[in-house]
C-alpha cells in the first residue's frame, strides 16, 4: 500500500499542452505504471486533440466522465491556476496536485475558502496538494509531479517536506543505504496550501505499509508544531525531524505582524523544540536524516 | 513589495480612509514651500524610508514655524537613519512628507494580514496605538483584539464593531471607525497586500478618526496585475545585490558571513547555509538559482556573490532533478573562468547525471574542491577559508 496514489491510479493534466506540462508529462508516463496512470489532459481549446497519445477533453468534467480518473495534477500558469483548481474540485475529483509556483496569496485564499464552504454544504471533499509543490510519488508505481523518479525506491519509509530539492535529499539518502520510500510527498511552500504535515502524518500513520517517517520543515508558519503535537498524542511510528532556517534572518520574508500572529513558534530552534519535545528524533545536520531513521528501526 | 508611507497614504485615501493633508517633497525648498501651501501653524516633517521605527530615530519632527520647517527638512534629508528595523548602517533618507498636525486625543493601531492557519484574513487592532505592536502583543497581549474574516463574506459590520468597540473607542465616533476598518479591509483585498497597518490611527479632539501613518507590503505573485502598485517601487531601498539577482531570476539575499552558497531551491538552500553554521561557519548569502540553472545565471550568481567583499569561499550544492549535474558542471565551470575565481570553491552534487558532472569539474583544470555529503561540503569550505 501507500498513501493518495497508487499503481491504479487514474490522473488528469490540466495545462498539459504548455511546455512544462508536457515535459513533466512525458516523465511521469515513462516512470513505473505512468503509461496506464496518465490518461487525460484539459485544453478548452483542443479538445478532441492528443499529446503523447494522451487525449484532451474541453474540461476536468468531461475528462473523469470519459476515463474515470479520479486525480489531477495542475501545470496552468499562476493567473490562472486557482480557477484551474476550482474546476477540479467541482468536478468532485479526490485529490488534485497542484505544481504551479507563483500563485497570488488571494486567489488561493478565496478557492481554500471556496472548498471548505462546499464541504460544509455537504459536497464532496476534494483534497490539494499544493501549490509550489514537486508533487509526489509512490516509489515503482506512480509518480505524479516534477520529482526524479531514478533516486527512489520501493520500501516502507514516508518522507513529508514542504521543499522540493529538500525533499530529494532525504529520498536519495534513503535509497543509499538500502532503506525504500513507501511515498514521498511534497506539500509546498507557499503559506496558503491544502494538505498539510498533520494531514501526511496522519495518512502515513494509518498506512500499514509505513514504517517511520521523516517530517522535514522549515521556518514560518505553525504547521510543523500543529503536525507535533498531533503526532505526540497519535503517531504510532517513529519520525525523524529537520527544520531548514536556523541561519534564515528574522523577519526577512514576512512583515512584524505576520510573525506575531504566529506567535514566535515559527522559527527553526522553535519548531525543532517542539517536535523534540512530541518525541521526534530531531537533527540539526540534514546528511543525517537517512542514518537517523535507520537507527530508529 | 514595501512602499513608503507617503504612497501608502495616497492608497488609503482612495479606499476612503480619512488621512491628514500632505505633500511629499523631494528638497528642503519644497519642504517650505508644502508647509506654506498646507497652512496653519504645525506640521510635521517626516522621513520617508521603507523601515519603521523612525520617530525614534530621529526621522520624524514637529515643526512649530516655517524656519523650523526648513531646519528639521535640512537637517532629514540626506541623513543615514538608524531604526530597529535598518540594521547599524541606516538608510539613507532621499524623501519627506509634510504634513499639517493633528490634533491627537488618543491613538489606536489597525491592522489587515492574511492568518496561515486559519487561510482567513485577520483584521487586528488594539487601544495601544502608536507602540511597536510586538512590544505590546510580548508584555500585554489582552490588549489586542482580533477578528477573523471570511473573505468570501468580507469584513462584517458586526466584527469591524466589535473591533472598535474592544480597543475603546468613543460611542460618538465607533461609526467612523467602523467605515475605517471596511475601507482598510477593502483596500488590503483590492490590493493583494500581504499587511496593510495604520500605527497609529487617531482619534482627533473634535472626534475624527484619521490614519496617522501607513504600512504596506505587498503580495509579489500578485504584482502583474497591479501595475499602479509596481509604480510605486523605489529601489533606491532595496539591495543592489537583490535587484540583480532578480533580473536573473535568483532569489537572493545578504546576509553577514563569509561563506557564499548557490543552490537549487529554497529549502535545501536554508539547509546549506544551517549546515555551514553547523560545522562552524557562517553562510554569506542565501541563493536560491531556481529550476533551470544555465551557464548564464551561475556566472550572475558566481559575481553577485563575489561582488560582497567578505565572501571568502564558495559552497555549490546542486541536487540534480530535471536539471542535470552535468549542466550545472559547466556553469559552475565557465562561472569560474569568467569571474577569475581566486576563492576556495566547494561542489556538491547529487542526482540527475552527478557522475558526469564530477568528472566534468575533475577535467577542468580548476581547483575545485569536490564533496560527496552537504557535511563534507560545509568541513572542506570551512577549513578552506580559515
Amino acid at each position: 500500500m501507500s498513501i493518495l496514489i497508487n499503481k491504479n491510479t487514474k490522473v488528469i493534466t490540466q495545462g498539459i499542452t504548455g511546455k512544462t506540462g508536457q515535459f513533466h508529462t512525458e516523465k511521469c508516463q515513462e516512470y513505473a505504471n505512468g503509461k496506464n496512470c496518465f490518461v487525460a489532459g484539459v485544453n478548452p481549446k483542443k479538445a478532441g486533440e492528443k499529446v503523447f497519445d494522451i487525449p484532451i477533453y474541453a474540461s476536468v468534467k468531461d475528462a473523469a466522465a470519459d476515463t474515470g480518473a479520479t486525480v489531477s495534477v495542475i501545470y496552468v500558469p499562476p493567473a490562472g491556476a486557482a480557477d484551474a483548481i476550482w474546476e477540479a474540485v467541482e468536478a468532485d475529483l479526490d485529490l488534485v496536485v497542484c505544481i504551479t509556483e507563483g500563485i497570488p496569496v488571494r486567489d488561493m485564499l478565496m478557492v481554500r475558502n471556496k472548498m471548505k464552504q462546499k464541504v460544509a454544504a455537504g459536497g464532496k471533499e476534494t483534497r490539494l496538494l499544493g501549490p509550489n509543490c514537486p508533487g509526489l510519488i509512490t516509489p515503482e508505481e506512480i509518480k505524479i509531479g516534477i520529482m526524479p523518479g531514478h533516486i527512489h525506491r520501493k520500501g516502507r519509509i514516508g518522507v513529508v517536506s514542504r521543499s522540493g530539492t529538500l525533499t530529494y535529499e532525504a529520498v536519495a539518502q534513503l535509497t543509499e543505504i538500502g532503506l525504500g520510500q513507501s511515498s514521498a510527498v511534497g506539500i509546498g511552500g507557499d503559506p496558503i496550501n491544502g494538505l498539510k504535515h498533520i494531514d501526511i502524518m496522519r495518512l502515513f500513520n494509518d498506512d500499514p505499509d509505513t514504517d517511520a517517517v521523516i517530517m522535514i520543515g522549515e521556518i514560518g508558519g505553525p504547521d510543523e508544531a500543529e503536525a507535533a503535537a498531533w503526532c505526540k498524542a497519535n503517531m504510532k511510528k517513529p519520525v525523524v525531524g529537520f527544520i531548514a532556517g536556523v541561519t534564515a534572518p528574522a523577519g526577512k520574508r514576512m512583515g512584524h505582524a505576520g510573525a506575531l500572529i504566529s506567535g514566535g513558534a515559527d522559527t527553526a530552534e522553535a519548531k525543532l523544540a517542539i517536535m523534540e519535545e512530541c518525541g521526534f528524533t530531531i537533527t540539526r545536520n540534514p546528511s543525517e536524516m537517512g542514518r537517523l531513521l535507520k537507527s530508529l528501526l | 513589495m514595501k512602499i513608503h508611507e507617503y504612497q501608502g497614504k495616497e492608497l488609503l485615501r482612495k479606499f476612503g480612509v480619512p488621512v491628514p493633508r500632505g505633500i511629499f517633497c523631494p528638497t528642503v525648498d519644497d519642504a517650505v514651500q508644502a508647509a506654506e501651501a498646507l497652512g496653519g501653524k504645525v506640521w510635521v516633517v517626516k522621513a520617508q524610508i521603507h523601515a519603521g521605527g523612525r520617530g525614534k530615530g530621529g526621522g520624524v519632527k514637529v515643526a512649530k514655524s516655517l524656519d523650523e520647517v526648513r531646519q528639521y527638512a535640512g537637517q532629514i534629508l540626506g541623513m543615514q537613519l538608524v531604526t530597529h528595523q535598518t540594521g547599524p548602517e541606516g538608510q539613507k533618507v532621499r524623501r519627506l512628507l509634510i504634513e499639517e498636525g493633528a490634533d491627537i486625543r488618543k491613538e489606536y493601531y489597525v491592522a489587515a494580514l492574511t492568518d496561515r492557519a486559519t487561510q482567513k484574513v485577520v483584521m487586528m487592532a488594539s487601544s495601544e496605538g502608536g507602540m511597536d505592536i510586538e512590544e505590546v502583543a510580548h508584555k500585554t497581549p489582552e490588549k489586542i483584539i482580533k477578528v477573523f474574516v471570511d473573505p468570501l463574506v468580507g469584513l462584517t459590520d458586526a466584527q469591524a464593531g466589535e473591533l472598535a468597540a474592544g480597543i475603546g473607542i468613543p460611542a460618538d465616533s465607533q461609526a467612523q471607525a467602523v467605515a475605517v476598518f471596511k475601507s482598510l479591509y477593502a483596500c488590503y483585498m483590492e490590493t493583494d497586500a500581504s499587511l496593510a497597518e495604520i500605527n497609529p490611527l487617531i482619534l482627533e479632539g473634535n472626534g475624527n478618526i484619521k490614519a496617522l501613518d501607513a504600512k504596506f507590503n505587498f503580495d509579489a505573485n500578485a504584482l502583474f496585475r497591479h501595475p499602479d502598485i509596481v509604480a510605486f517601487r523605489d529601489i533606491d531601498e532595496e539591495d543592489p545585490n537583490e535587484i540583480e539577482a532578480s533580473k536573473y531570476d535568483l532569489s537572493y539575499i545578504s546576509l553577514d558571513g563569509n561563506i557564499g552558497c548557490l543552490v537549487n531551491g529554497a529549502g535545501l538552500a536554508m539547509a546549506t547555509m544551517d549546515t555551514i553554521k553547523l560545522f562552524g561557519g557562517e553562510p554569506a548569502n542565501f541563493l536560491d538559482v531556481g529550476g533551470g540553472a544555465t551557464t548564464e545565471k551561475v556566472t550572475a550568481a558566481f559575481k553577485i556573490m563575489l561582488g560582497n567583499s567578505n565572501v571568502k569561499g564558495i559552497l555549490v550544492n546542486i541536487f540534480g532533478g530535471i536539471m542535470k549535474c552535468d549542466t550545472i558542471a559547466n556553469g559552475v565551470i565557465a562561472a569560474a573562468r569568467e569571474t577569475k575565481l581566486t576563492v576556495p570553491l566547494v561542489v556538491r552534487m547529487k542526482g540527475t547525471n552527478e557522475d558526469i558532472g564530477k568528472q566534468l569539474l575533475k577535467d577542468s583544470g580548476l581547483p575545485i574542491i569536490a564533496a560527496d555529503t552537504m557535511a563534507e561540503a560545509a568541513t572542506k569550505i570551512v577549513a578552506a577559508v580559515q
